[in-house]
């Protein structure tokens, strides 16, 4: 009798190597997989960086070995112009792609949200590994555009048309590394897309008996959004890159103009619109950055409630606000286009939605900061990078305010300014939300806790560090420090030079502190102090399995939940704290219905 | 370590606030004649965003201070009016901030973009092609000729790409390296890009707008103090962008007669 | 909104599942309930027909991206040259909506099949192979559609009317090759009498959305190109 009615198939546990740890069903390797890539795409983003303001602050500096990563784009060892903007393409591309949104997302959110919701696996687990696999090709193609032809495009993350798709004429990269590029990104929205089918049917429809929607921990509805989020985003990009690709390799005029003119001669091409390549990149590209950050919202809430001992002032109303986000992050894309010569009655109707974004982004900051009143906050490396991320993420959302009108963003636009605000909001805070999540669920994923001295340690100088950084950048912006230039010779921007190099040594002294957390990760992994099953005393279903959790994460045995994920500051017999999985009745506390 | 933590976040917040406040580094002086709204938008967002910033440090600092660390007797408290007396604090305060901003933002937009230059704007072209700006003069007809870009030629410097031959239009087009224009006066400039996106940056004219390949983009502004000022391109357009800029000189009615008729004969 | 002390349900340990899976049995009840909350009663689709939806909304938005492409490459610049579409189009979308009946047959047929074995529905994919054959037969009949417009000197780059024609039904036919892998599993899972009755639902909705997406792809072919 067939059967009609099983639910969606688990997998046997795996024995051989490959299947255990290469070509895993098994989302928990999965998210690890994920985790890895992202680290070792971070390193190569960071070292790009070290590279490209060591050349802003010392123009003409040889640093050594330079040549190795280009055949012509550092003879002597003395960075091009040409190669500083390839650099710059390779940090953006991998920084936004291959670790904001795969290690806050795809890394933790793998590992976790099956979890959190009490199911096995995901519902797909082959889909699953084929979206890791996919990614990991992305990856390989975008680095490969190092050493194939005339080096990485040049373009920027942003790849703006017609540079992008007049080829090689334009500029070195501007041939085979933007095919290399488009390539890479189509791929990596494919993953993501895969991966999104998983996320959403597993919140869906694999939640434990009991656990309804709304006692879904909040890092587990975060993934949830932002699959939403990627969905449209991304199938919104990876056609962007198939028609840029076919004006490439197809002699089609999608994006390219009539009537220009590179090294005297005409560009076959005709017609196109500069205009649409913007309109379909920042479509995506908004939500890009909401999906960048909203996960490291539900992972700051989530271990903050944990080292809090109480819950939010409501985790409904935050819930809600990163709904909000999700929503409005589609109508606010203009803003990048305030200047582009679009329509200026559409800056207008851009610029309303994008101060209205604020609202949710404001009531979840005060939720945060008035939570924290009357609780028994408690200091450890997870709970300082959360706290980090709070006053990152103000910082960096003050300036939204000034770009976000078209009448300041005249003097702002393409300025320092915007560099500091994305740099900030999106890239620092999203970096401590990683943090915060690899403190607090390491020893649940390894069975060992992280050094805390060395956390504090790389807390501390990375807190300090990424200020002396960025926030300078924003007085640059307002002097009129034009973004994406390799050297500044022009008049008004020679006294702004050794404010670059001040940055650029904390940078590198920021960069370094990095090190000690990939010392901490892989020392505390082989000789960690092995960790409790619930060292923090936290609610949520992962910490009701065991340390690392089994290959069907609850060994056979089926939670069921009983009370919302933050039972904290109540009494029980265990604690402060009543489990979601626990039957024990809460004596003093609030259920949020 | 929470009280630590919580001093840094306030030395941070204030040193952060220092160069705004001092002015340390900030756009120069305003040339034109509608950069004041853009100013003074500026300005009172600075002070909004600024009070914003410092009340949202020093209040997460305060809470760090007082609740770090404080043992598993303390009593867990609520803050009074919860959730929904800050949804309401959010939705007063910053959907005034938002309104306020966003009305009174919309003057200072209108004024460049929504307005139309006035019929006796002086009409100016600038090209905009890696690396490098050009600028065109209609000449004493007050006629642009055509442009046609088949026709342009480095090594004959025809960067336009004009016809005299056939188009007696461009016969006395007055094409320029250097932008100059006549103090008090409007311009209408009008934006051609030669290959790839570029932008027109003047800090002091308070204009920046980008130039669309296939789209004949264009702005109008009037310089109000003589000067020489820099001409800076935006938009990421290839490896010699960092390096591509012009200068604009606003001269005195005479002086500006004098350079065009200069020009006029270098052509 | 505080909760007063209450007692859980005493939980039939006979009713809980021993094998962990989505409310496929029918219904998941709120622990605990007191006398004032609703127990709600929360319905969990099989997780194949959550992903289907998400498969064809990505779908739906990736072609929703190529139509503002299309008007916006269309009002841009004055070279847009119309041509006649190729008449064996109409041939090719009588063969996919007929895919889509005969569909629809073999779902009821097996469906008969999977609900009663005593049933003597004899070979129960017959109808499933209909659909695939006319699935391939379709596509077929795209890559003629492109043969007679090249062979007018229509190509992809000729015009951008031409690009967004090839861009849009090549993109199309791919995801209808999908489809067609989608029958091929079902077909095999079928033959191996291990077919979900979800997994038929999810295929057939993916290929009724092949169906319903190209009658738009049509329209907005004949109007704009």
């Amino acid at each position: 009798m067939p059967d009609i009615s099983a639910p969606a198939a688990q997998h046997q546990a795996p024995t051989s190597f490959i299947r255990k740890h290469v070509f895993s069903l098994d989302h928990k390797v999965i998210g690890k997989q994920y985790y890895a890539l992202a680290l070792l795409a971070a390193l190569s983003g960071m070292v790009l960086s070290w590279l490209m303001r060591i050349h802003l602050g010392w123009t003409n500096a040889r640093i050594p070995g330079l040549q190795w990563l280009s055949k012509n784009g550092a003879p002597g060892d003395v960075m091009t112009p040409e190669f500083y903007l390839q650099l710059m393409t390779m940090h953006g591309t991998i920084m936004v792609f291959f670790v904001l949104t795969t290690a806050p997302f795809a890394a933790f959110g793998n590992y976790f949200l099956p979890i959190q919701v009490g199911a096995e696996d995901m519902p797909f687990p082959r889909f699953n590994m084929m979206s890791f696999w996919v990614t990991f090709m992305a990856f390989l193609v975008l680095m490969l555009s190092f050493f194939l032809g005339d080096g990485p495009t040049l373009g920027g993350w942003t790849q703006y048309a017609p540079l992008n798709a007049v080829g090689a004429v334009a500029g070195p990269g501007q041939g085979l590394g933007v095919v290399l590029w488009a390539t890479s990104i189509g791929l990596f929205c494919i993953g993501q897309l895969l991966g999104s089918l998983n996320f959403i049917s597993t919140t869906l429809d694999l939640r434990v008996k009991g656990m309804s929607l709304m006692r879904l921990p909040l890092s587990a509805w975060a993934w949830f959004i932002t699959s939403c989020m990627g969905l449209t985003a991304f199938a919104v990009l990876m056609p962007a890159c198939i028609l840029v690709i076919l004006d490439h390799l197809a002699g089609t005029s999608f994006f390219v103009a009539s009537g220009l003119v590179l090294n005297d001669q005409l560009v076959p091409h005709s017609g196109g619109s500069t205009l649409l390549w913007q309109h379909l990149f920042w479509f995506f590209g908004h939500p890009e950055v909401y999906i960048a950050i909203v996960p490291g919202i539900g992972i700051v809430s989530h271990v903050l409630m944990a080292n809090m001992r109480k819950p939010m002032l409501s985790q409904r109303v935050i819930i809600y606000c990163m709904g909000a986000l999700a929503v409005l992050s589609y109508m606010v894309y203009g803003h990048h286009m305030f200047v582009s010569g679009m329509n200026p009655i559409s800056a207008l109707a851009f610029s309303f939605p994008t101060l209205v974004i604020t609202i949710p982004a404001t009531i979840t900051v005060l939720i945060w900061v008035f939570s924290l009143y009357g609780s028994r906050l408690r200091i450890n490396s997870a709970s300082l990078f959360a706290l980090g991320f709070i006053s990152m993420f103000v910082s960096g959302g003050v300036s939204g305010f000034f770009l976000a009108q078209p009448s300041i963003d005249i003097m702002l636009h393409a300025t320092y300014f915007v560099v500091g605000h994305f740099h900030m909001v999106m890239g620092v805070a999203a970096m401590f939300g990683i943090f915060a999540g690899t403190y607090f669920w390491f020893p649940k994923m390894t069975g060992r806790m992280m050094n805390e001295t060395l956390g504090k340690v790389h807390f501390w100088l990375s807190f300090v560090g990424t200020y002396c950084i960025f926030m300078p950048f924003h007085y640059l912006g307002m002097a009129g420090n034009v973004r994406r230039y390799s050297s500044f010779p022009e008049d008004y921007l020679q006294p702004l030079i050794p404010v670059h190099r001040l940055i650029t040594i904390a940078a590198l002294l920021t960069g370094a502190a990095q090190l000690i957390f990939v010392y901490n990760l892989v020392h505390s992994r082989f000789r960690g102090q092995s960790a409790p099953d619930n060292p923090w005393e936290a609610t949520s279903l992962e910490w009701s399995t065991a340390t690392p959790p089994p290959f069907d994460n609850f060994g056979g045995k089926h939670p069921v939940v009983y009370h919302d994920p933050y039972q904290y500051g109540v009494e029980s017999s265990v604690g402060d704290y009543v489990m979601q999985a626990s039957p024990e009745q809460v004596k003093s506390g609030q259920e949020e219905k | 370590m929470g009280k630590i933590f919580a001093v840094t976040i306030i030395v941070i917040a204030i040193a952060s606030a220092i160069p705004v406040v001092m002015h340390t580094w900030e756009a120069p002086a305003d040339v034109s004649t509608h950069g004041h709204l853009i100013d003074e938008q500026m300005s009172e967002t600075m002070l909004e965003a600024g009070v914003s910033f410092l009340a949202a440090q020093i209040i997460l600092a305060i809470f760090i201070w007082q609740f770090s660390n404080r043992g598993a007797e303390a009593k867990i408290k609520t803050f009074p009016g919860g959730a929904m007396g800050l949804v309401i604090a959010a939705l007063v305060l910053v959907g005034a901030e938002v309104l306020a901003l966003g009305v009174f933002g919309v003057k200072a937009w209108a004024d460049v973009y929504l307005t139309a230059p006035s019929a006796n704007a002086m009409p100016v072209q600038v090209q905009a092609g890696q690396f490098a700006f050009y600028f065109r003069y209609p000449g004493p007809d007050g006629k642009f000729g055509a442009l046609h870009p088949e026709l342009i030629n480095e090594a004959t410097q025809n960067l336009f790409g004009l016809d005299p031959e056939h188009d007696p239009d461009s016969r006395d087009d007055i094409v320029t390296a250097e932008m100059a224009v006549p103090v008090n006066k409007e311009i209408h400039l009008l934006m051609h890009a030669k290959d790839v996106g570029h932008s027109f940056f003047v800090r002091e004219l308070r204009v920046q707008q980008d130039f669309v390949p296939g789209l004949d983009v264009s702005l109008h502004f009037t310089a109000t103090k003589v000067g020489r000022y820099e001409i800076v391109c935006t938009q990421l357009c290839g490896l010699g962008h960092y390096n591509m800029k012009a200068y604009l000189d606003v001269l005195s009615e005479q002086d500006f007669n004098d350079w065009l008729k200069k020009e006029a004969a270098m052509q | 909104m505080a909760t007063t002390v209450h007692q859980p349900p005493q939980i039939d340990p006979q009713r809980l599942p021993d094998h962990g899976h989505s409310g496929n049995d029918g219904g998941r009840n709120l622990v605990p309930g007191d006398g004032g909350r609703r127990v709600a009663l929360e319905y969990s689709p099989p997780p194949s027909s959550t992903a289907m939806w998400v498969v064809l909304y990505a779908i739906t938005m990736m072609f929703a991206a190529f139509t503002s492409a299309l008007i916006v490459r269309k009002g841009s610049s004055l070279d847009w040259r119309t041509f006649k579409l190729p008449s064996i189009l109409f041939l090719n979308t009588g063969l996919l909506l007929a895919s889509g009946v005969t569909l629809e047959v073999s779902r009821r047929r097996i469906a008969a099949f999977l609900r009663n074995l005593e049933n003597k529905v004899r070979n129960p994919a017959r109808w499933l192979l209909v659909t695939f054959f006319l699935g391939l037969l379709f596509v077929a009949g795209q890559y003629v559609a492109w043969s007679q417009l090249s062979a007018q000197g229509l190509y992809l780059a000729t015009n951008p009317s031409s690009s967004f024609f090839y861009v849009l039904t090549a993109t199309h036919a791919l995801h209808v090759l999908g489809g067609l892998a989608g029958l091929g599993y079902v077909i095999r899972k079928l033959s191996k009498s291990s077919l979900r009755r979800s997994t038929l639902d999810a295929t057939a909705h993916y290929w009724h959305f092949m169906d319903a997406l190209w009658l738009y792809l049509l329209l907005l072919l004949w109007i704009k190109v």
